[in-house]
């Protein structure tokens, strides 16, 4: 496994995204222009979504349900556990607890990104459906959690006598999640995909798969960047997040590699999953609960999913779950 | 020539609150409104956009008794939980018709 870790810190995407730490430990005012930044997700989150439904169109229905069906199973499991260890373990309020739950229950597609890139590069690549299950993992986390922090607000509210004005409807949020850009690059693409097809893609494939790691490496420098902005925070959220962001990333990988194996998922299938189930949201999760539980303090949630599990996958993270993953294959 | 007296309202706001204060400016009575996007820092600085320290400036002009109603809105809905500040100005504009909702 250290062999692992140590090909895997001297491989672009994590030299890249230590890059971006640096800029920001020594100072330096350098970012890249925010709609450089959006234009790079755009092209990532596209490519990723047209490539995995020209993959999706080869891929037969059997071998799909099965990781599906457990890819929904940690859209459930990952946010209940992420709520139950903050409630229970590190005894924060419900609203803390529940955004939270949000961000560690939903998915962070770069990291996504960045695990497939690993696969291949160890040369155990992950299956080509895998995106589909990236769109599957997506919201239910952010809904459940957005569900318990509402009921259980509701509830506080109406013993003490307030009146039940939830902050924002169910319908706002399903709003908020399923038109992000996240869900309708990545669901639009695999749609498009399927029905181009691999002739349509062999048309377009030079500008989305030449350029791509190219663009994945630019867009981890600003990534590092943005989390090398958010480690003075960290002062701020206190041991018990600190482990939190460490810890919960390594319980729901190991649980993800192990449901994705039982699945029938290939090895870098199976740790690809494992670091879907890893991964926290910081894109689509953030506004989502901002809108419903708008007393859950960002900086807690952010700051764990941004400076400390997203970091911690891309180093060490993906090459712990592929060990897994190899572990339960021999 | 003939100007008429109005209020500007400008909202400062973290830019996840950008579709909601608009849709309700209209309700509330607004003809219209202009958002720009710029940085800056408030005195909670905690706010989840995924940018640090993007805020939104939502700017309508608006018959008093509107401004009124939106600021008071504002203050009710959003000034406990979220990073948000909002203030009236006095503003001369031509055309005072544009600025009023037909009844």
């Amino acid at each position: 496994m250290i062999e692992t870790l140590k090909a895997n810190l001297l491989s672009p995407i994590p030299l890249a995204f230590a890059l971006g730490i640096v800029t920001r430990l020594m100072r330096s005012e350098f970012s890249l222009p925010k709609d450089v930044y959006s234009a790079l997700s755009i092209y990532l989150l596209f490519a990723l979504g047209l490539k995995g439904g020209v993959e999706l169109a080869h891929a037969s229905f059997d071998s799909i349900v099965a990781p599906a069906g457990v890819t929904l199973l940690l859209g459930c499991i990952t946010p209940l556990s992420t709520y139950a260890v903050m409630r229970y373990v590190g005894r924060f309020g419900t609203s803390d607890a529940a955004g939270m739950a949000a961000h560690y229950g939903s998915v962070s597609a770069v990291t996504f990104i960045a695990a497939q890139q690993f696969m291949q590069r160890v040369g155990a690549p992950a299956e080509g459906f895998m995106p589909t299950l990236l769109t599957l993992l997506e919201s239910p986390g952010i809904h459940i959690a957005l569900a318990i922090g509402a009921i259980q607000r509701n509830k506080q509210l109406l013993a003490l006598g307030g009146d039940k004005n939830a902050h924002g409807s169910v319908r706002e949020v399903l709003h908020e999640v399923l038109t992000g850009r996240t869900m309708v690059l990545l669901v639009g693409g695999l749609v498009v995909g399927y029905f181009m097809g691999e002739s349509g893609w062999n048309a377009v494939s030079p500008f989305f798969e030449s350029g791509f790691k190219g663009a994945l490496m630019l867009f981890l420098l600003e990534m590092g960047i943005v989390a090398g902005d958010r480690l003075g925070d960290l002062k701020k959220v206190g041991p018990f997040l600190l482990a939190f962001g460490i810890v919960m990333p390594l319980l729901h990988g190991a649980i993800g590699v192990i449901l994705g194996a039982w699945a029938g998922l290939s090895p870098g299938g199976a740790a690809v999953l494992g670091t879907m189930a890893a991964s926290a949201s910081y894109i689509a999760a953030p506004p989502a609960v901002r809108l419903t539980l708008p007393e859950a303090n960002p900086t807690y949630s952010l700051t764990a999913a941004l400076a400390i599990t997203f970091p911690f996958n891309i180093l060490a993270g993906i090459p712990i779950y592929y060990s897994i993953a190899q572990a339960i294959a021999t | 020539m003939l100007t008429h007296s109005f209020k500007l309202v400008t909202i400062i706001a973290e830019p996840v609150l950008e579709p909601r204060i608009t849709t309700e400016l209209r309700r509330l009575g607004a003809t219209g409104f202009t958002v720009v996007e710029g940085r800056g820092q408030g005195s909670r600085a905690l706010h989840a956009a995924e940018i640090p320290g993007i805020n939104v400036r939502i700017e309508t002009i608006v018959p008093p008794e509107v401004a009124d109603r939106i600021v008071e809105y504002i203050s009710k809905q959003y000034f406990a939980d979220y990073e948000v500040i909002a203030y009236l100005s006095d503003v001369q504009v031509v055309r005072g018709e544009k600025y009023r909702r037909a009844p």
